[in-house]
Formats: structure tokens, C-alpha cells, sequence
């Protein structure tokens, strides 16, 4: 069994006595240590920023060309902070209820309570950045709901929250970039974690503008490098995301935790042709004002004006009348999914529902739904050619979120000591399913609020390296690893793409273990994995060399890992043999169609071990222990 | 509803910062209209590998419009012809059957070519560095209600913030200014109560920093403002004009 290490005492006092009880860094020493943060997302970027304020020498290193460039500037929605601002009933205690019931009891008790305990000092913070959160005419904050919440506790910056956080994390680490406390080193990719004597050290990087292969090294790795949902090609994520620096972390020694712990959006543009390269997401923050329907008939291919009331079918509000349209996200897209199968899908392919704002916009007024969505309403009618004020949105589920990850304590520690994870990057926080507006809220409190508390209490401990330590073997070693990998990669001269590959990929696994998951099909996928890894190494096309900026290198050596982790990927979702949150296995299921848990047998976290020189990963279990809440069969109707 | 399109694309080529660089003419084929012009990019870079040769170095991320990492010149429109779009947001089903399309990188002395289409914005990193930010420590906040901000002042500071610095400004503008840039940040700041406590150094520091960089000066064209993908106002220049003033008239050094 895996040690979480989770205080003891009551949930509500644990953070603030943990806090008490570690050690700290005095300032005058801090200056000895040095980080290395890898990503400047939401987490990475508050995280370097934070640290650097404190004291410590910060490096940076983004795979973008500027840090504000980060995936994390996609999220549209919001943040949620238990505020209780509109007086409607919530607290910390109401956040953390939520968060675990969304999670389908999968999460860790002691870090959601963390969670939401800090979400209200985020919201301070960002307002003394100058995030522009929306306000009311008063002056003061304005929320809206999300879904699996009765409340309205989500903080937002029209449909450009993530935009705003991020600006304003990336303005705090500029702040420390004039003030020489953080140097960071644009385009560059983590290719592979130094480890010396079990430890982490330090970090490989490729510099993607010259290819030189370069040793960082320092007292303590914190990745913040993001999820992994574009291992299915097709998903809401950017094409720079990757799994590339978790996996090497992995193979290097850090367990894997949940990797089949994916979210599936429900309300995306739906995908129209074999070219397309990305889906792009419509924000819950539609689902306020938006109702989910299809016809009652299947097959009806009517417009949509010309179906009256009756002859629609406003499925989520049937099926789930407490909490309609507001219901968690892997429960909306699974019953779109299963009325698409049904055949009352509409549009071209019959892959996509109807997200109608019609009757808000006849309520409220064109102006009043245009401030909350008009850039989303924009975007939609660039995409889709269609302008949702007069005809409904058509959306359909697409990968957008990974809850799996890199395994981390209950201070963000890897198994590897002296490596920390933040973010999607990690498993922490969300269980089996993720709520909406709590993404920016985990990167948020994991970077401003809890790693400058654990950082410390880690490096307190250990003396500071004071030699270039990348001399040494073990870097040299990775280093060579990653040069003959490079040079593999280019030398090969098949016949097919890193994105062929990647479509081939993505495909198998959406098919095979996307929203729903059988015994057969997953382990039909995990025949399939090996073949096209082989092929993949045997029959790659990299044009060009190493030794400048060569994008399908960048590309090619992304899937050869996601060819590598898919497998764990479904072997994870093979081995649990029952349903929770996103993951849905056909055979596991309640009468009504629900997610079927078995509490009994699988109320633990999956860890998985890289064991050197074998096929197959070893499993540990970290078992979960609620202590505060009841595990009941989740219901939102 | 979908139409193909057979287009005749000349594209800036240029293998490195040291490189001349020439323009290219390619031919694609069967371009669906409905394709992103990204998308269609992929089209023609996939063909080029498969013929063994070097694919078009582009920058591009997010593909939804907001992390402003595309950027090109489409026809002689930074973004192309559009408006209030990006690059990736811009889709084929707004170009003709035959058409041919121009495409260049940016073009400014201070964003210098590395390779193909792909420039070096990191002039813009350090303008904000030099200022674009209000210093509030980790920790140090008060209760984020405690200010209330007027609704009207949040909305200007919001339609500033929405710039996502992607360079378009620079690329439109003849003496490739970074005024717009600037300007929204200087703009999204001043127009809340916590944002004017630097207020008096920021302007200067962030336009010293920006002549600094080999950025030209304003001369009120306006092609900023119509090649901006989140339309951002002019206003926010003449904003910027009266801040900087105010900071040179009143700065003690």
C-alpha cells in the first residue's frame, strides 16, 4: 500500500497544522536553492512566480514561445472559490461535498478539503492582480453555475477566464523576470528526468530552436507540464500538449496514477472531416443559459424551428430534473452518446444535440447574452458557418481533460523524492471526473498556495548543491539517451507521418476506450498498440535533422511516447473492473443506465510502476479512507 | 454545402535567421471549404513529407483563437482579410476556387525571422517585464470584495485584456509599432483601482522599454485597430499617450 503521508486530525484542521509542522527555509538560504519549473500553465507559471517572490533561484522552461502562450489560456468557463458570495448556501465544507461527489468518490478527501479551503484566497489574489473578473452593477463580484453544483460559485471574465488567470500568473513570473530571480528559457521541450541516487536532479531539455540536447540541473524538478487528452489526436487540448515529460518521469521511477481517468467534454463543436485537426470546446458556462434537446423522433430531419415544443425531446431535464442541464460532465455526454446512438442525433453525420439559447435569448435579450457569450457565439459561427442567434448550436463530447497522472502525496511529492507535480499533470485532485471551473482552481491553489509551503519543507532538508553536477554520469547518460532517440527519429526515412500515426492512435483508443469501455475492446486495443508502436519506429517520415527547429521531429517523438502509454492507458482501464465518473464500463452499469461503482474492490487510487526492462507496469494501491463523507451511488436527479 | 478548392499558394521560405529567405509557389488540391486555414497548411505540409521534403515551419497552439501564437501575413492583411480573427479561426469557405494566396511571415525589425513563418515575439515578453503588471505578492491580498470596481471600468479593462499578443498590430502597422500591445495593457490596468498605484511608472517604463526593442513610433494609421484579432480600440493608444505624459511630467529621475 502506497503513504499519501496525510496528516492525522480532523479533515477541516489538517492543512492548517500541516502547514505549522513543516520546515522552513530560512530567507537568507533560500537563495541557495535552485528550481526548475518545467511548464508556465496556470500551475508552473504560479508556482515559479510564488517561489521566486519567496526567495529561491527559479529556472523556467515553456515549450511555447512565450510563457503567456500556455494551454491553460484556452479555459473559457470560470473558476470556482467557495466565496458564498450570492448567498445561496455555499461554504468550503458545500465545494468539497461537491468536488468529491463529482469525482464519484475517487478522490482524496484530505486534498479536495485542501482545495477548497485555498479557492477563496485565489479569487483575492487575482483581483489584486487585476484579473478583470465580471462584475455586477453594484460593483462587487458577479458568479454563474457549473455543473454538479446547486450553486453559484463560479468566478468569470466573459468566456475568457483561463485568458485572464493566466495573463495574470504570467505578469507575476515577468514581474520576477526583471527582478533576475527567475531565468526562463523559451521553446524547449523536457525530453527525459535526471536522477541521482534515487533522487530527482535535474531535467534533459531539447532547445526546439537550435536542437542542441542540454543538462539542467537542480535542488528540486516541479513539472506542471498538463494532461494528456490529445493522445486520442482529436481533442479540445493545443497541438503542443503532450505526455512526453510525465512519461519520462515515469519511466525514470514515478508512479502513474488513474491514467484511464478521462474526461469527455459533452458540449464541443462536433468534428466534420478527416482533415480537421482540433475540437474546439463551447464552454459549460452555456449550459446557465442553454438547453440540451433532440427530437423526440429519430431520424426527424426537420429543422429545428420547425419542430414544435412537443417534439422535443430536452433529454438532461427528463433524466435529471434536480440538476437539468447543470448535471457533471460525464454524465451529460454519456446520454449524448446514447441518444446519438439511439438515432436521434441531428445535423449532417447525426453525431451531434442541439445546445439551444433561444428561449434565453428571448428572455434576457440579444445584449444581455451577447456579454456573457458573445466571443463564444463568434467563434462557433467561425468554425461551424452557422450564427447561433438564430439557428441552435450543434455539439457532440470530445477528450478534453485527463484526471489521471503522475502520482503525488499529500505535498505534491512524486515517488521520486525532490519531484513535484502540479496541475492536470497530477492525479490529486479531481477523481474519476472532473467538475467544471475547478481546473483553474486546482492549477491555481496547487502553484500560489500549497507548493511554496511543501517546496520548503523538502529543500529544508537537503543541502543545496553548490558543483555543476551535469558532469556527472547520470546526466550524461540521459543525455545520450535522448541524442540516440533524435537521431533515430530522423534516420528512419519511412513512409508515414507523425500525425498518421497520431490519427491511427487516436482513433483505436476513442473507439476503444473513449466514453464507454468494454472487456473485448480493450484488450482488442492492447493487441492493436504494440503492432502500430513497432510499425511507428520501423516506417517514420521525419523530414529534415535534429540540429535546428524541425517540427515533425517535435511531433514525431510526442506519439512514440503516447505509443508507449496508451497501452498503460488500457490496461488501466482493463484492470478496474468497474465504472466511476468518466470511466464507463459497458459491463459495469446500474439499471437506470448510471456509472456502477464497486466500492468494495476498487475504492483505491491505481498507482503504476515502471519496472525496468518489462513489458508490463506493476500496480500499487493507495487506498482511499473517507472519513467525512458517505460513499452513495451518485444521483443528480 | 462543403466546395473543394484548388489554390496556388506562394509562401516566405527562409531556413534560419541568417537565411535570405525567397518566396515558394505550391499547388494543393481538393481543399475543403470548411478546413481552418491552418488545417489547409497541414494539408500542403503532409504532402511535402511525404515528397521528403521540409514542411512550412509555422507557429500555431491553440487553434481556437486565444493563444495568439499563429501568425502570418495572408495577401498583405496580417491574419488575412477578416476581420477580428485569427489566423486559425479563419476558414477556407472565405477564399475562391483558383485563388492565389500570399503568405508571409511577420515583417518587423523587432521580431526577426527564425524560420519560414515563424518570428521571435520575445520583445514583447520583455515590454512587459518593464511594467505590465500590478506587484502584488502571493499572500497579500485583502478580501476580493472588498474594492468594489464600477462595472463600466471592469468592461474597458476587460476589452484591453483580451489582446493576446500575438504581433498582429506590429506586422499591420507601417512603422511597426507595438503601440496597440502597450497601449491594452496600460489601458486594462489604469481602469481598475489596483492598477493605479504603478500607474505613473508603467507607461513610461513599458514605452521606453518598447523603443528600446526597435519597435517605430505611431503615427495614426489605424491598421492596428483593423488588424487586430480581438479588436482592440485605438482608444487604448490615446490612453497609453495621456498615461505616458502624465508619468514624464510628474517621474522624479
Amino acid at each position: 500500500m502506497l503513504d499519501a503521508k496525510i496528516p492525522s486530525g480532523p479533515l477541516k484542521d489538517k492543512w492548517s497544522s500541516h502547514k505549522l509542522h513543516l520546515q522552513l527555509v530560512n530567507p537568507a538560504n533560500k537563495r541557495k536553492y535552485q528550481v526548475i519549473v518545467v511548464g508556465t500553465g496556470l500551475a508552473g507559471s504560479s508556482a515559479a512566480a510564488t517561489l521566486a517572490e519567496l526567495g529561491y533561484r527559479v529556472k523556467v522552461f515553456c515549450i511555447q514561445d512565450s510563457a503567456r502562450r500556455a494551454h491553460s489560456i484556452s479555459a473559457q468557463g470560470g473558476i470556482n472559490a467557495a466565496k458564498n458570495y450570492a448567498n445561496d448556501g455555499d461554504s468550503i465544507e458545500r465545494l468539497f461535498y461537491d468536488t468529491i461527489k463529482g469525482g464519484d468518490f475517487r478522490a482524496r478527501e484530505a486534498n479536495v478539503h485542501r482545495l477548497a479551503e485555498v479557492s477563496n484566497a485565489i479569487i483575492d489574489h487575482c483581483v489584486a492582480q487585476g484579473v478583470p473578473f465580471a462584475r455586477e452593477y453594484s460593483g462587487y463580484l458577479d458568479n454563474r453555475s457549473f455543473g454538479g453544483a446547486q450553486v453559484s460559485r463560479t468566478f468569470y471574465a466573459r468566456g475568457q477566464t483561463g485568458q485572464q488567470l493566466l495573463l495574470g500568473a504570467y505578469s507575476a513570473l515577468r514581474k520576477e523576470v526583471e527582478r533576475d530571480n527567475v531565468e526562463i528559457r523559451h521553446r524547449t521541450e523536457m525530453l527525459d528526468l535526471v536522477t541521482i541516487d534515487g533522487v530527482a536532479k535535474g531535467i534533459i531539455i531539447r532547445d526546439l530552436i537550435t536542437g542542441k540536447i542540454e543538462s539542467h540541473s537542480a535542488d528540486v524538478v516541479i513539472m506542471a507540464t498538463g494532461g494528456y487528452s490529445s493522445i486520442f489526436y482529436l481533442s479540445t487540448n493545443a497541438k503542443a500538449c503532450n505526455a512526453t515529460a510525465i512519461w519520462r518521469a515515469h519511466k525514470r521511477g514515478a508512479f502513474m496514477a488513474n491514467p484511464c481517468y478521462t474526461q469527455i467534454h459533452p458540449t464541443c463543436i462536433p468534428v466534420h472531416g478527416e482533415y480537421q485537426s482540433k475540437l474546439t470546446l463551447m464552454s459549460e458556462g452555456l449550459r446557465n443559459d442553454g438547453r440540451v434537446w433532440v427530437p423526440k423522433q429519430a431520424g426527424d430531419k426537420r429543422l429545428p424551428s420547425e419542430i414544435p415544443e412537443e417534439g422535443r425531446d430536452y433529454f438532461l431535464e427528463r433524466k435529471y430534473p434536480t440538476f437539468g442541464n447543470l448535471v457533471p460532465r460525464d454524465i451529460a455526454s454519456r446520454s449524448v452518446k446514447e441518444l446519438c446512438d439511439a438515432g436521434q442525433g441531428v445535423g449532417d453525420t447525426g453525431m451531434a444535440v442541439y445546445l439551444d439559447l433561444s428561449a434565453a435569448i428571448e428572455r434576457l435579450g440579444k445584449e444581455k447574452i451577447a456579454e456573457r457569450y458573445s466571443n463564444l457565439f463568434e467563434m462557433y459561427e467561425k468554425i461551424s458557418g452557422h450564427n447561433p442567434y438564430e439557428y441552435p448550436m450543434m455539439i457532440y463530447p470530445a477528450p478534453h481533460y485527463t484526471m489521471g497522472g503522475l502520482w503525488v502525496d499529500y505535498n505534491l511529492m512524486s515517488t521520486i523524492p525532490g519531484l513535484f507535480v502540479l496541475g492536470e499533470a497530477n492525479f490529486s485532485d479531481h477523481g474519476a471526473n472532473r467538475l467544471g471551473a475547478s481546473a483553474l482552481m486546482q492549477g491555481l491553489a496547487d502553484g500560489y498556495f500549497i507548493i511554496p509551503y511543501t517546496v520548503g519543507d523538502y529543500l529544508a532538508q537537503i543541502t543545496p548543491i553548490n558543483t555543476d553536477i551535469t558532469t556527472f554520469a547520470a546526466f550524461k547518460e540521459a543525455e545520450g539517451q535522448v541524442v540516440q532517440k533524435v537521431s533515430r527519429l530522423v534516420s528512419a526515412k519511412g513512409k508515414r507521418t507523425a500525425d498518421d500515426f497520431h490519427k491511427q492512435l487516436g482513433k483505436l483508443l476513442w473507439d476503444k476506450c473513449g466514453m464507454a469501455r468494454t472487456e473485448a475492446g480493450l484488450h482488442e486495443a492492447l493487441d492493436k498498440i504494440p503492432e502500430i508502436r513497432s510499425e511507428f519506429w520501423d516506417n517514420i517520415n521525419v523530414p529534415g535533422s535534429g540540429e535546428d527547429l524541425n517540427q515533425s521531429l517535435e511531433k514525431a517523438g510526442r506519439v512514440a511516447d503516447y505509443l508507449e502509454f496508451a497501452e498503460l492507458f488500457v490496461r488501466d482501464a482493463l484492470h478496474r473492473k468497474e465504472s466511476c465518473g468518466g470511466h464507463f464500463r459497458t459491463e459495469y452499469q446500474t439499471p437506470e443506465g448510471e456509472a456502477k461503482r464497486d466500492d468494495e474492490k476498487f475504492c483505491y487510487v491505481a498507482a503504476w510502476e515502471h519496472i525496468e526492462g518489462q513489458n508490463e507496469q506493476q500496480l500499487h494501491k493507495e487506498a482511499l479512507k473517507f472519513e467525512s463523507v458517505n460513499l452513495t451511488q451518485r444521483s443528480y436527479k | 454545402m462543403d466546395k473543394k478548392l484548388n489554390l496556388k499558394l506562394m509562401i516566405w521560405r527562409q531556413k534560419g535567421p541568417k537565411d535570405k529567405g525567397a518566396f515558394e509557389i505550391y499547388k494543393v488540391k481538393d481543399i475543403d471549404t470548411s478546413m481552418s486555414f491552418l488545417e489547409m497548411l497541414d494539408v500542403l505540409n503532409e504532402e511535402l513529407t511525404h515528397e521528403g521534403k521540409e514542411p512550412i515551419a509555422f507557429d500555431h497552439d491553440c487553434r481556437e483563437g486565444i493563444c495568439g501564437a499563429c501568425a502570418a501575413v495572408v495577401n498583405g492583411k496580417a491574419h488575412g482579410k477578416l476581420k477580428g480573427t485569427t489566423l486559425c479561426q479563419l476558414h477556407m469557405r472565405h477564399f475562391e476556387n483558383n485563388e492565389t494566396i500570399v503568405i508571409e511571415p511577420w515583417r518587423a525589425k523587432a521580431f526577426p525571422v527564425i524560420k519560414d513563418l515563424i518570428v521571435d515575439r520575445s520583445a514583447f515578453d520583455r515590454i512587459i517585464s518593464a511594467g505590465g503588471y500590478i506587484s502584488a505578492k502571493t499572500g497579500s491580498a485583502p478580501d476580493a470584495n472588498a474594492i468594489p470596481i464600477p462595472k463600466e471600468n471592469v468592461d474597458l479593462a476587460m476589452d484591453a485584456a483580451a489582446c493576446i499578443g500575438c504581433g498582429a498590430c506590429v506586422a499591420a502597422c507601417p512603422n511597426a509599432s507595438a503601440m496597440l500591445f502597450v497601449g491594452a495593457k496600460v489601458s486594462h490596468l489604469i481602469h481598475l483601482p489596483q492598477g493605479k498605484v504603478e500607474g505613473k511608472s508603467r507607461a513610461y517604463d513599458m514605452v521606453r522599454q518598447m523603443d528600446k526593442e526597435g519597435f517605430g513610433n505611431c503615427s495614426n494609421e489605424y491598421e492596428c485597430e483593423a488588424a487586430c484579432p480581438k479588436n482592440i480600440s485605438v482608444s487604448t493608444i490615446a490612453r497609453l499617450n495621456r498615461e505616458f505624459m502624465f508619468s514624464k511630467l510628474t517621474r522624479k529621475t
